[in-house]
C-alpha cells in the first residue's frame, strides 16, 4: 500500500504552510494531495503557490495532486475551480461534480470522499468518465467497501483515510466566525487561531465535534493504524493521514514503518497515541458510530 | 410580462397528509417508500404500494402531481431495493422521482427512458457545474438546492443551470450541506446517506436529573434544559454545547426556515418550485402549512409589487415551528 498526506484542512500561516512542505519533502509519504479544500476565505497561500509548493514536491519524488475545495457556492469559487481543472501538470482530486464535469472525459482524476461513492455502478461510472483512483467516504464500514472492492475495475486504485479528525460535515455557515461572534463576511480570518481547530464539548465535558470554520471535524482522531492487514485485505491501495499541526512527520514514519512491516501494529498503536490531540477512534470501519473504538484483538497476539 | 407559475411542493408522510396537502391547495405532494430508500425513513411512515397507488389517484384525480424521493444513497448489498422502488415509481404513473446517487440516475435513464428525474437536496449540487452535470448525464429536469446558498448566489447559478430550480422554502432548516453530513453516523451509526435518518428517535433518551431535563443521543449529552425551557428533539446539531468554556447553540439554534417574505424575489428570479420540509410532521401540519403558503403564492402571483406578507399567515407558520422561531436561513447572508 501507498502512504498519502491529505490536503490541510486548517488555516495555518504563509511560513508554517511552507515549512510544513519543506519538511514533508523529506518525509516518507508517496502521494501529498495540497490545496484549499474548505474556505474560500482562506487565501494566505494563492493556487499558484500551491502549484509551486507542487513543484518542488514533485522533485523530490512525491506524486502531487490538487485537491478542489468541498463546498463550490459562489462565481468566484467556480472560477477558482476551473483554474485547477485546467491545469496541464497536475492530478486533480474531485470533491464536487462541478470538478468531475470539468474533468470528465479530459484528464485522469482521484474522485474525492464528499462524492459520495457508495456503489458499485457509481464507482463504475466515474471510472468510466476518467477517475484513476477513488476515496472511499468517511462513514463507509469495511464490509460496505469490499462488496465494492468485489466488483471494481482493473487499473482503480481505492484510497481510504487512516489517520486524521474526520471531516464530517460543510456549512455554509462558519463555527468558527460564529463562536468569535462574527460574521463570515467578515470572520476577521480566526481560524489562523486554531491551528488544529476548535474542540466542541457536551455540557459533561465529553469532547465531541471539532469546529474548523464551515467544516465540522470529529474531535477523536480516527485512527486505523491497527487495522492495516484488514485494509490490505480488502483491497485498498493508498491510506491516507490528515495532517495535524504537530507531528504528522512522525505519524507517516509510524505508518511507514507498518507497511514495510518493520514495526508491529500494535507497538505502533502506543506510540501514535502519545502524538494524537485526541484519543483514537475507528468505530466507521467496524459499521458502528464513527466515535466508537474497537480494539483489534488480533494485534494481542502479534505483540 | 407574465410571470412564471411557482409550484408548490408540499410534504405527504402518510396519505392522510397527501389528501391534506392537495386539499389545501399543493401542486405537488413528494412521499417515499416505507424503507430506507427515501431520507425520512422513520417509523409509522411512509406508503406502501397500496397506499402510493390510491395516492397517485387521488392527487392526479385533482390534477396535482406527485413525486417520489429515493434520495438515499443504495450500497451494495441494498441496491435491488432501490432499484426495486424505481420499477414501481414508474409502474405507479409517478410524475418523478428525485434522486441523489449517480448510479441510480444511470438505472433510471437506461430502464425509464421516459420518467422524469429531479436531482434530490441530498445530490449536495451547489453549483452549476454540478447541477448541469447531472443534466448532460441524466438528463435531469429540475435540481433542488442545498439549503446553504445566498439569493444572490442561487440567481447566478440559475443563469447557467440548464434545469428547473426548486428552493426550500418552508420548515425543519439544515445548517450543513445535505448529502455532506454524517454527524448523526459518528454519533448513532446511522446517516442520512445511508439510512435516511438523522439523529434517529431509537437513539434518543431523556432523563430528568438533579441539573434538570437532559437529552442524550446515543448517551452523547445533546442538551440539558432548565425547569420552565421548552425542550426540542435532540438533533445533534441543534443542541447546547461548550466552546472554549462557553456554553451556547455552538451550531444552529432550534429554528425553522420561513423565506414567505422572499417571495416577490423568487417570482422574479424565475424559481420553479417550492419546496415545504416536513414528511415526519402531521397532517394538520401540512394543512396548515400548505393553507398558508397557497394563499401568500396566489397573492403574490396577483401581484409581485405589492405583496405584503399578511401577520395572520406569520403567526399560523409561526405555531408550528421548531422552537418556535424562524429564520431566512443562508438566503439573507448576514445568517452565514
Amino acid at each position: 500500500m501507498k502512504l498519502a498526506l491529505g490536503p490541510v484542512l486548517y488555516y495555518w500561516s504563509c511560513d508554517t504552510m511552507l515549512k510544513f512542505y519543506d519538511e514533508m519533502a523529506d518525509a516518507p509519504v508517496d502521494i501529498i494531495y495540497l490545496g484549499e479544500t474548505v474556505c474560500s476565505r482562506r487565501h494566505l497561500l494563492r493556487l499558484q503557490d500551491y502549484l509551486d509548493i507542487a513543484e518542488r514536491l514533485v522533485a523530490s519524488g512525491k506524486e502531487v495532486v490538487i485537491s478542489t475545495q468541498t463546498l463550490i457556492e459562489s462565481e468566484n469559487d467556480v472560477k477558482t475551480l476551473r483554474k485547477i481543472t485546467d491545469n496541464e501538470n497536475f492530478k486533480v482530486e474531485a470533491n464536487d461534480m462541478g470538478a468531475v464535469r470539468l474533468m470528465a472525459n479530459k484528464m485522469p482524476f482521484v474522485a474525492g470522499s464528499t462524492l459520495n461513492v457508495y456503489n458499485p455502478q457509481t464507482l463504475d461510472l466515474l471510472a468510466g468518465l476518467g477517475a484513476m483512483r477513488w476515496v472511499m467516504p468517511v462513514e463507509m464500514s469495511r464490509e460496505a467497501l469490499v462488496s465494492i472492492q468485489d466488483n471494481r475495475q482493473q487499473n482503480l486504485e481505492t484510497e481510504v483515510l487512516a489517520y486524521g479528525r474526520l471531516p464530517l460535515a460543510f456549512s455554509a455557515r462558519c463555527f468558527t466566525a460564529r463562536h468569535n461572534n462574527l460574521q463570515k463576511d467578515d470572520c476577521q480570518f480566526r481560524c489562523l487561531d486554531y491551528a488544529d481547530g476548535l474542540i466542541l464539548k457536551t455540557r459533561e465535558g465529553q469532547p465531541f465535534l471539532n469546529l474548523n470554520g464551515i467544516q465540522t471535524q470529529s474531535a477523536l482522531v480516527h485512527n486505523l493504524i491497527g487495522e492495516l492487514d484488514a485494509l490490505q485485505n480488502a483491497g485498498v491501495d493508498v491510506v491516507r493521514i490528515s495532517p495535524q499541526a504537530h507531528h504528522t512527520d512522525e505519524i507517516l514514519r509510524l505508518f511507514r514503518g507498518c507497511l514495510e512491516q518493520r514495526m508491529p501494529h500494535a507497538s505502533a498503536l502506543a506510540q501514535i497515541e502519545k502524538l494524537m490531540p485526541e484519543a483514537s477512534c475507528n468505530g466507521y470501519w467496524y459499521g458502528r458510530p464513527g466515535l466508537d473504538f474497537i480494539h483489534n484483538n488480533s494485534l494481542d497476539s502479534i505483540a | 410580462m407574465p410571470l412564471n407559475k411557482i409550484e408548490l411542493v408540499c410534504p405527504a408522510g402518510s396519505l392522510p397528509a397527501l389528501k391534506t396537502a392537495v386539499d389545501n391547495g399543493a401542486d405537488c405532494v413528494y412521499m417515499g417508500f416505507r424503507d430506507d430508500t427515501n431520507a425520512r425513513n422513520f417509523t409509522g411512515l411512509n406508503f406502501n404500494l397500496a397506499n402510493a397507488k390510491e395516492g397517485v389517484r387521488y392527487a392526479h384525480a385533482k390534477g396535482k402531481k406527485v413525486l417520489l424521493a429515493l434520495n438515499t444513497y443504495p450500497q451494495a448489498s441494498g441496491w435491488q431495493r432501490w432499484i426495486t422502488a424505481i420499477d414501481n415509481a414508474a409502474e405507479l404513473g409517478m410524475d418523478a422521482v428525485i434522486l441523489a446517487d449517480p448510479g441510480l440516475m444511470q438505472y433510471a435513464t437506461k430502464t425509464h427512458p421516459g420518467l422524469r428525474l429531479h436531482l434530490s437536496v441530498q445530490g449536495s449540487a451547489t453549483n452549476y457545474e454540478a447541477i448541469n452535470f447531472y443534466h448532460e448525464l441524466f438528463g435531469i429536469q429540475r435540481a433542488v438546492v442545498p439549503r446553504v446558498l445566498a439569493l444572490a448566489q442561487v440567481e447566478q447559478l440559475m443563469a447557467n443551470a440548464k434545469v428547473e430550480i426548486e428552493l426550500f422554502g418552508f420548515g425543519g432548516l439544515c445548517v450543513m450541506v445535505e448529502g455532506r453530513c454524517a454527524l448523526s453516523s459518528y454519533a448513532t451509526g446511522d446517516s442520512p446517506n445511508t439510512c435516511g435518518v438523522c439523529s434517529p428517535p431509537k437513539a434518543v433518551r431523556w432523563q430528568e436529573t438533579p441539573k434538570g431535563l437532559e437529552s442524550r443521543l446515543n448517551g452523547i449529552l445533546i442538551d440539558r434544559y432548565d425547569a420552565g425551557e421548552n425542550a426540542g428533539y435532540p438533533t445533534l446539531c441543534k443542541g447546547r454545547f461548550d466552546v472554549s468554556g462557553e456554553t451556547y447553540y455552538a451550531i444552529e439554534e432550534p429554528t425553522s426556515l420561513n423565506t414567505l417574505e422572499l417571495l416577490p424575489e423568487l417570482l422574479r428570479m424565475g424559481i420553479a418550485a417550492i419546496k415545504i420540509e416536513g414528511r415526519q410532521r402531521s397532517p394538520a401540519y401540512v394543512g396548515q402549512v400548505t393553507k398558508v403558503w397557497r394563499q401568500a403564492i396566489d397573492s403574490c402571483q396577483r401581484d409581485p409589487l405589492s405583496f405584503a406578507v399578511n401577520p395572520a399567515w406569520m403567526a399560523e407558520l409561526g405555531k408550528v415551528s421548531e422552537g418556535q422561531q424562524q429564520t431566512l436561513g443562508a438566503y439573507y447572508r448576514p445568517w452565514k
